[in-house]
């Protein structure tokens, strides 16, 4: 079996508990994204989300396991793995353009000043910022065009895996569709691998290509991995209307509400922990047979 | 007064209140009586000899005026004008702060990155901090065997800790956030250093700043009264011995004058280095 472009194998983080023994928050995960696909991965607070991110950006080291990513092993941090943070991460001392071109400069340090500044430029106009706005400080932008700064920073430097941490978490409802919106479309033409974590399930269906849904902790695991069987272009109003929007959300709300809880804190005994994929599609009734008949989701 | 903004009106309440205070305290002196008035007897048992008092405020203006209309000139070691007095005390406040500062910042940076070097430093920082300035000078005079490096010494010695200790404070609180974006943008520690954590820190550091040179304007007056010789310290305890009051008061006024410029001037950095998150 060839390996998928980016590994994550039989990753384990504990921590001590405090009193003298570990508390393991996942154990032996083991599961891949191909290369220029659209992984989101849902999952309770507290379920090791985050820490899956930050192993992968390489801000933290796991207990054991290993990332391999295009063939090499993951060890630190990378312009390789570009990551967009839930709270943005700029640097409020730097006017918006310069928090792009910093980066820039970082990825590409053989370019003059000019390219640095033109390039940066394109991508901030790619997410609508241009104009006397880029000179603005962060403090002097709404937390939407905050984070399409900090969206523009990461795709600006063609990350080979983009990793993006609940980046719409913080933002309301109106403005998290528009700039999904723009995610997509500017992800469209980049063909770039992204992992996400949202909590949001109407947010990673109309994004991912495949949901990885995680029990919780302790002892959390990838326990599925969803295909999104809705062809793309997507767009938020049509989707809805495709036949297999709602049976893939009833299955996602039902595991979150439900099965997440029933198949939480169970060790693995050293097993690997691999996703089972599950394939929801109605569109082709010969494929498959149709699961369970599901109540419709009330939306949590 | 609704016309009024409320600088204008703080302003204004400002300037009544100088000329009462002002009026209060010309009042409250005593005139002396004129010769011309005093008996015989009076004038044998030395009467007419003007008193020792405390001058009215037109008399220190008087000579406020006088001092700051020819304030360099140099008549001798018991006899220079305010100026050199003062550029004296600035020279020495600026060499011992500097000096400090160069030692306090990168020292409160390896301090503040590293919580070992933190650690380890904390006692030695928390017995030196608290000890009065001018509780170095005699061994610092020993030491060094020169009374104007030992002011300079003193100076040094009093502007380190808070110089040091809200370096590494700010250091260490960089929000790890920002540390990540250099991370992850592969940024050396150099580069790192230079573009996120002092930015980020520079606000801390330059209250730091700020604290220090108050401290060391504060303790050079009292430094320079006993090293002796120059300064601003030295001229107030100069007249003190000449029973100079109008000079002392207005020597008292200029160091409170120089104190103020010098904050004003790190207050301006300090805005120059803010930032709002």
């Amino acid at each position: 079996m060839t390996k998928p472009f980016l590994s994550i194998e039989n990753l384990t983080q504990t921590y001590p508990d405090g009193q003298g023994g570990t508390m393991t928050v996942f154990e032996n995960a083991t599961f891949g994204v191909e290369k220029g696909e659209f992984v989101c991965i849902l999952g309770h607070s507290g379920c090791g989300k985050s820490t899956i991110m930050n192993i992968l950006a390489g801000l933290a080291e796991p207990t054991s396991g290993v990332v391999v990513m295009d063939g090499r092993e993951v060890s630190g941090p990378s312009l390789d793995r570009g990551v967009v943070f839930q709270n943005y991460s700029l640097l409020p001392w730097l006017s918006t353009l310069k928090n792009v071109s910093f980066g820039v400069a970082a990825r590409h340090p053989e370019w003059s000043k000019a390219e640095v500044l033109e390039h940066s430029r394109k991508y901030l106009a790619m997410v609508g910022l241009e104009g006397d706005v880029i000179h603005r400080k962060p403090s002097q932008l709404s937390g939407g065009m905050r984070q399409r700064v900090s969206i523009a920073r990461a795709f600006a430097n063609h990350p080979k895996l983009l990793l993006l941490d609940e980046p719409f978490g913080a933002l309301d409802a109106l403005t998290r569709g528009t700039i999904q919106d723009e995610l997509l479309k500017i992800w469209g033409d980049s063909g770039q691998t992204v992992f996400m974590i949202t909590h949001d399930i109407d947010e990673a269906i109309l994004l991912a290509d495949r949901i990885l849904l995680m029990t919780n902790g302790p002892f959390a695991r990838v326990a599925e991995s969803v295909e999104i069987t809705i062809p793309r272009p997507r767009n938020r109003t049509a989707i809805v209307e495709h036949p297999n929007y709602y049976a893939i959300r009833n299955h996602l709300v039902q595991f979150l509400g439900k099965r997440s809880k029933e198949l939480a804190g169970q060790a693995s005994d050293g097993a690997t922990q691999s996703p089972e994929t599950v394939r929801i599609d109605l569109t082709d009734a010969a494929d498959e047979p149709t699961p369970e008949p599901r109540l419709r989701a009330v939306n949590t | 007064m609704p016309s009024l903004s409320l600088n204008q009106r703080a302003l204004l309440l400002s300037v009544v209140m100088l000329v009462v205070g002002l009026l209060a305290w010309e009042a409250a002196i005593p005139a002396q009586k004129a010769v011309g008035e005093l008996t015989e007897y009076e004038r044998l048992t030395g009467g007419g000899v003007p008193k020792a008092g405390v001058p009215p405020p037109s008399q220190v203006i008087a000579k406020a005026w006088q001092e700051l209309s020819n304030p360099f000139y140099d008549a001798g070691p018991n006899d220079k004008g305010i100026g050199i007095q003062i550029g004296y005390s600035i020279y020495r406040v600026l060499s011992g702060y500097l000096m400090a500062a160069v030692v306090a910042i990168p020292l409160g940076f390896l301090i503040g990155m590293s919580p070992v070097a933190y650690k380890a430093l904390n006692p030695f920082i928390q017995v030196l901090r608290p000890i009065s300035p001018l509780a170095w000078m005699p061994l610092a005079l020993f030491i060094i065997q020169d009374s104007e490096a030992s002011a300079i010494f003193v100076i040094f010695i009093c502007s380190i800790w808070p110089m040091l200790i809200n370096t590494a404070f700010g250091v260490a609180g960089v929000r790890q956030d920002w540390v990540n974006v250099a991370r992850t943008h592969e940024l050396g520690h150099l580069k790192t250093a230079f573009t996120v954590i002092l930015p980020a820190a520079a606000p801390t550091i330059v209250t730091g700043m700020r604290i220090s040179i108050g401290i060391a304007w504060l303790v050079i007056v009292a430094a320079e009264m006993l090293v002796g010789g120059t300064g601003i310290g030295y001229y107030v305890w100069n007249e003190w011995n000449n029973l100079d009051l109008t000079s002392v008061i207005f020597s008292i006024l200029m160091i409170g004058v120089v104190g103020m410029m010098l904050d004003a001037a790190f207050a301006s950095l300090q805005r120059a280095v803010a930032y709002a998150e």
